[in-house]
């Protein structure tokens, strides 16, 4: 199957190569920007009385969190568009962006236990959204360790998309099921996330935050292809060098 | 409709970064076999995978015909049509050989009697009781190729077939490959020494 | 139809063949001796987890012999002939998870309420045992297929596909938990179970795509 014309603009990669040069970096402005305004407004935002200052770990865990899930949608895209049209630059992208979606997930977890800890004593609470997280950051652990596993880059590129896509599809299936294991041990913990109620108030502190993270993810995940392009141009070229 | 005819087109084919060959075209008619010759890694197996469907072509087309020069559906073709016999035999080292044969032969649907048919043709019969571990080389490549015999189809790729057998059976496996041709099957054979009767040679990635 | 009974034939005679049930039930019982080793024998605090633990080791004895279902074929180059047959790879495939359930996860499932009540559980939670490891078991099957063809010809096979696996066990764990700790609180089981049987049945009807889509790339 070829492209279709909206996604031909950006697959050739030498047309890629060329925004990527300067959307990354603007990308990268972009997210200091947003991240730098989120926190401002939210250190002047009233702090809660129950919480106090450890609500600032609120705005980094809760759009982290976020995030994890938008990395892995864009992990099951890239691996689609691959799959159906064994396009190289969707998989470039694919292998990209599993690193850094993993990176996201993982702050989550941690700025999670951090938050967790002076409310409830514990360094982990096994709450439900925790508990997804922790299995999101075990998918793409595997997807990673799939890539990693299979030496002919072109087999192992396609068999970790099918399991970025099955990942994808049971990962409502997860979400679920989970959730509806809390319910069932709903004695033994009553952490929810949002703490009382998420006031309006930090809603936009966070919203910021967040469209902060996903500009920082869109450059980094530019800046980790181009990288990912330029290894595999480095590497035709030694083979030709080294004479078939 | 049966497969007459296989037109291979300006068939490009790349394994991880190399590319193997491009360009590649060839066309061959009921009654004809081709000799594939060529450098190790030349391509050759490649070639024949690409043409059973197993490997994807990075640029080209296969195009079975029937007798009247249409077309005909390519999944069909290679489920019903083609046999591929590769470089290894297939065969599962615990089983006996009457059980593989057994299976090999209703797998690719063997004609009524195929079987004792393929056991005659290739002697098989002191090895039906032995598991397969036990078989030479020469044997087990006698085995696979039995499934030639018990069921018919019109297109034979094979990848380096007289290999592990001795000149008795190469002229064995000739005058069966002769007979295929003589009722107008088809044959890409992939070669390093020429084959016992004359044949047409292409090189494959030169 | 002559085809699809000799595969079946195939591949029962090779997953019962050299030893995988009794491999996969020495294993099971190994995990489940191990536990009051590590866990203490007080009779009441082994009764409340071990139940709960003897289903988590179904599903990791089901990781056994995993391996074996595509990679074997894809090695000595009968994978190519399968694919090349008179029935699609996808229902080659349901046909190997299937040898793979009754070789395997069936007889697990049978040795599942004898583990539980050795683990500390009341006997009326036999039935549930044997059910859950039932379905389950198909879960298991044709989830764990999918990761064998995922992981062939890679390094490390047996160990990634457990990786690759685990994580896509979390709701049949799950489910079949809460099947066995509802019999268990005297309530009904019938909410779990209809959601194990229905994660098992997504399975036999996803997985068989992935399956035959992992073995054409393995073999591309």
């Amino acid at each position: 199957m070829t492209l279709p014309r909206a996604l031909d603009f950006l697959a050739v990669p030498e047309r890629f190569m060329a925004v990527s040069t300067w959307l990354a970096p603007v990308l990268g402005a972009l997210a200091a920007a947003l991240i730098g305004a989120g926190l401002w407004t939210g250190v002047s935002a009233p702090s809660d009385y129950q919480q106090g200052a450890t609500v600032l770990i609120m705005f980094i865990h809760v759009p982290a969190a976020w995030l994890s899930m938008f990395g892995y949608i864009c992990l099951a895209g890239a691996s689609l568009l691959s799959l159906i049209f064994r396009h190289a630059l969707a998989d470039a992208a694919a292998k990209a962006c599993a690193p850094l979606g993993a990176g996201f997930t993982a702050l989550a977890l941690a700025t999670g236990s951090l938050w967790g800890r002076p409310m409830w004593g514990a360094w982990w609470v096994w709450d439900a959204r925790l508990t997804s997280v922790l299995v999101l950051l075990l998918f793409y652990l595997g997807y990673i360790a799939l890539r990693a596993s299979i030496e002919d880059e072109g087999r192992a590129g396609r068999a970790a998309a099918i399991l970025a896509l099955v990942g994808a599809i049971n990962l409502p299936i997860v979400h679920f099921s989970v959730n509806w294991w809390n319910t069932l041990h709903q004695g033994a913990s009553v952490f929810r996330p949002g703490g009382p109620t998420l006031a309006l108030v930090y809603l936009i502190p966070l919203l910021l935050i967040a469209l902060g993270y996903m500009a920082a993810f869109g450059s980094l995940w530019l800046v980790r292809i181009r990288a990912e392009l330029w290894r595999r141009r480095a590497r035709v070229l030694s083979l030709q060098a080294a004479g078939r | 409709m049966t497969l007459s005819a296989l037109k291979i087109e300006a068939l490009s084919v790349r394994r991880g970064e190399r590319r193997l060959f491009e360009g590649f075209s060839l066309a061959a008619n009921a009654g004809e076999a081709v000799a594939l010759t060529g450098a190790n890694g030349a391509g050759k197996t490649s070639l024949l995978r690409a043409i059973a469907g197993l490997l994807h072509p990075e640029s080209g087309a296969v195009v079975f015909l029937d007798a009247s020069g249409m077309s005909l559906d390519p999944d069909g073709a290679r489920a019903d049509h083609i046999h591929l016999v590769g470089h290894q035999d297939g065969l599962k080292s615990s089983r006996t050989a009457g059980e593989e044969l057994d299976f090999q032969a209703a797998w690719t649907g063997a004609k009524e009697g195929g079987v004792a048919a393929a056991i005659d043709a290739m002697a098989l019969k002191p090895l039906l009781r032995l598991d397969v571990r036990r078989l030479s080389a020469g044997q087990r490549r006698r085995l696979a190729l039995a499934r030639l015999v018990a069921s018919p189809r019109p297109l034979w790729l094979l990848d380096e077939p007289m290999a592990p057998l001795d000149a008795e059976r190469r002229a064995l496996l000739g005058g069966l490959m002769q007979r295929h041709l003589a009722e107008g099957g088809l044959i890409l054979a992939a070669v390093h020494d020429p084959l016992p009767f004359p044949v047409r040679t292409v090189e494959v990635g030169a | 139809m002559k085809g699809f009974l000799a595969l079946m034939r195939r591949e029962f005679n090779l997953a019962f063949g050299g030893g995988g049930p009794l491999l996969a039930l020495t294993f099971y019982a190994c995990l489940v001796a191990l536990l009051p080793l590590a866990a203490g024998r007080n009779p009441t605090q082994l009764g409340l987890l071990g139940p709960d633990i003897a289903w988590l080791a179904l599903a990791l004895a089901s990781l056994l012999s995993l391996e074996r279902l595509f990679e074997h074929d894809y090695e000595d180059g009968a994978l190519e002939l399968l694919v090349m047959g008179p029935i699609p790879l996808e229902a080659v495939s349901v046909v190997k998870a299937l040898a793979q359930f009754l070789a395997i996860n069936g007889p697990l499932a049978f040795a599942a309420p004898i583990a539980a009540i050795a683990l500390g559980g009341p006997v009326s939670l036999a039935p549930m045992a044997i059910l859950t490891g039932l379905l389950g078991g198909v879960a298991f099957a044709f989830v764990g297929g999918l990761g064998a063809a995922l992981a062939l010809g890679a390094k490390r096979g047996g160990l990634l596909v457990a990786v690759v696996v685990l994580p896509l066990f979390a709701p049949p764990v799950i489910f079949g938990a809460a099947a066995l700790d509802a019999v268990r609180a005297g309530q009904s089981s019938l909410m779990a179970l209809t959601l194990l049987a229905a994660y098992a049945a997504a399975a036999v009807a996803l997985s068989p795509l992935a399956m035959a889509a992992a073995c054409r790339n393995a073999l591309d």
